[in-house]
């Protein structure tokens, strides 16, 4: 069995007049210790899709396993423990803005309740995995963008996660930042073992550091497999015009540069 | 009346005031606090939404505010001495100032609280949180300075609530504006209560605008 297995997920938002189906029937499958890119404009249904893993969406059908345990079926504190294996890292960072960064990275600790004088320790290992040790003291608003993004991988680390789940987290990045936090993360995934997922519209993201891809396009997968694979020989519409996307915007910047 | 006397006067009715002011401000935010929680967690954007309960909430508060404090004065005396044993005085008033501060203070943090990032939220329920830990570690955490300038205006608002609790012999400065300066035309003394009420609604405002700066980690 695979580690977070996806099967006939289905979500659907009811409106007053009508009803908007952001997720249609979706199956999927990530091994662990992987790092899986899931795909698709703005609109396909992805970030549905990842917060449906650790339910901050409740899907409508399907089943979640998580290492076999399926999401919507447990209990209020099963979901709350099941919920610390898993880490999120976000668009726009979600740091607390009144906590140091030091603070903030003992925060997922603080729920753990382990020991102040303990977190702080391994917060500041965390902080030195990411970089960052010297920006203990700082308060976010002090961050740039890449910068919170390392306290928030710091954070995410902290509560010692099996999976780390990336919605949108380089988008509000410039591009050697994104770089370097793709990097970060890789980095992670090889050193911890954890299984990575990675939600983005952007091409590039996907081809630096993820092995398989799912593309998404209206709340239906039409695409998925080993990288190289989807972005050598795309079969769906939505793939293809990603790709198109992709192309028209490196030669915008090479024009740019030129 | 000499000048020690009138100064005596003023003095004692200084400390009435804030007597007055300081405990109604806080037996209204022990009750207005967590009513307020309690309506921005159960609105239907909040942690965990009630409806129902919301709206009956909601209904009762609207009800509550819109009573005139002077009417509400009046209107809960029989509530008031059996409380404190008298309708009138320092203490007794405590009694409908808390009464009108209530629904007030909690729209105040019902609104602080609802100006907390969602993402905030999100990113701690994501971490495992509980939702009591989401409710005090981050939503009452994230929204402090927000609240302490709420604090500011409720102290702001009830010195004005209890100078018209003189109308009915409420004790403290508004009493005593009420008494000479209306009553008796003894047009000086109210001038000086005035000056004195100002002079507290300003070093008030003064501080809490000071707290609350310090306090804030969003600037930087």
């Amino acid at each position: 069995m695979s580690f977070i297995q996806i099967e006939h997920l289905s979500k659907t938002y009811k409106g007053k007049d009508d009803s908007v189906h952001a997720l249609n029937d979706i199956n999927l499958t990530i091994e662990k210790g992987e790092i899986y890119g899931i795909i698709g404009l703005s609109g396909a249904g992805k970030s549905t899709l990842v917060r449906c893993i650790n339910l901050l969406e409740r899907p409508c059908e399907g089943k979640i396993l998580i290492d076999g345990k399926n999401m919507p079926e447990l209990s209020e504190k099963e979901l709350r423990e099941e919920r610390r294996k898993i880490a999120m890292i976000f668009q726009q960072f979600n740091l607390l803005m009144q906590r140091n960064v030091l603070d903030n990275v003992c925060f997922p600790m603080e729920i753990a309740g382990i020991k102040r004088k303990e977190a702080r320790l391994r917060a500041k290992e965390y902080l030195k995995t990411v970089e960052i040790a010297e920006k203990a003291k700082a308060y976010p608003v002090q961050l740039s963008g890449g910068q919170k993004q390392r306290v928030a991988i710091a954070r995410a680390l902290a509560s010692n996660p099996e999976i780390i789940l990336c919605d949108e987290a380089t988008s509000a990045l410039d591009p050697q930042t994104t770089g370097r936090i793709l990097k970060l993360l890789k980095q992670i995934n090889e050193d911890y073992g954890i299984t990575v997922v990675i939600i983005t519209h952007e091409m590039r993201v996907i081809e630096e550091i993820c092995g398989r891809v799912a593309v998404l396009d209206k709340g239906n997968l039409v695409e998925e497999g080993p990288v190289s694979e989807v972005f050598k020989n795309p079969k769906s519409k939505a793939a293809k015009r990603l790709l198109l996307t992709k192309e028209l915007s490196e030669e915008g910047e090479e024009n740019g540069l030129n | 009346m000499g000048l020690t006397d009138i100064a005596k006067m003023l003095a004692d009715g200084t400390k009435d005031t804030l007597i007055m002011v300081l405990l109604s401000t806080l037996f209204g935010y022990i009750g207005g606090l967590p009513l307020g929680v309690l309506l921005s967690v159960t609105d239907e954007n909040g942690l965990k939404p009630m409806p129902a309960l919301y709206m009956v909430l909601d209904i009762i508060i609207n009800i509550t505010r819109s009573i005139p404090f002077l009417i509400l004065l009046i209107l809960i005396q029989p509530f008031t001495k059996a409380i404190v044993g008298k309708s009138y005085g320092t203490v007794a008033t405590v009694v409908p100032l808390t009464v009108a501060a209530i629904p007030f203070i909690a729209r105040m943090v019902e609104s602080s609280v609802k100006e907390v990032d969602k993402g905030v939220v999100e990113a701690a329920l994501s971490l495992g949180a509980k939702k009591f830990t989401v409710i005090t570690k981050v939503l009452l955490a994230e929204a402090r300075t927000s609240l302490l300038v709420g604090v500011t205006i409720a102290v702001g608002t009830i010195l004005g609530y209890s100078a018209m609790a003189g109308i009915v012999g409420g004790g403290g400065l508004g009493d005593i504006a009420i008494r000479y300066g209306y009553y008796r035309y003894e047009t000086e003394i109210m001038i000086v209560t005035v000056v004195v009420l100002v002079l507290l609604m300003q070093l008030l405002q003064w501080v809490g605008t000071l707290i609350s700066k310090k306090l804030d980690r969003r600037r930087g």
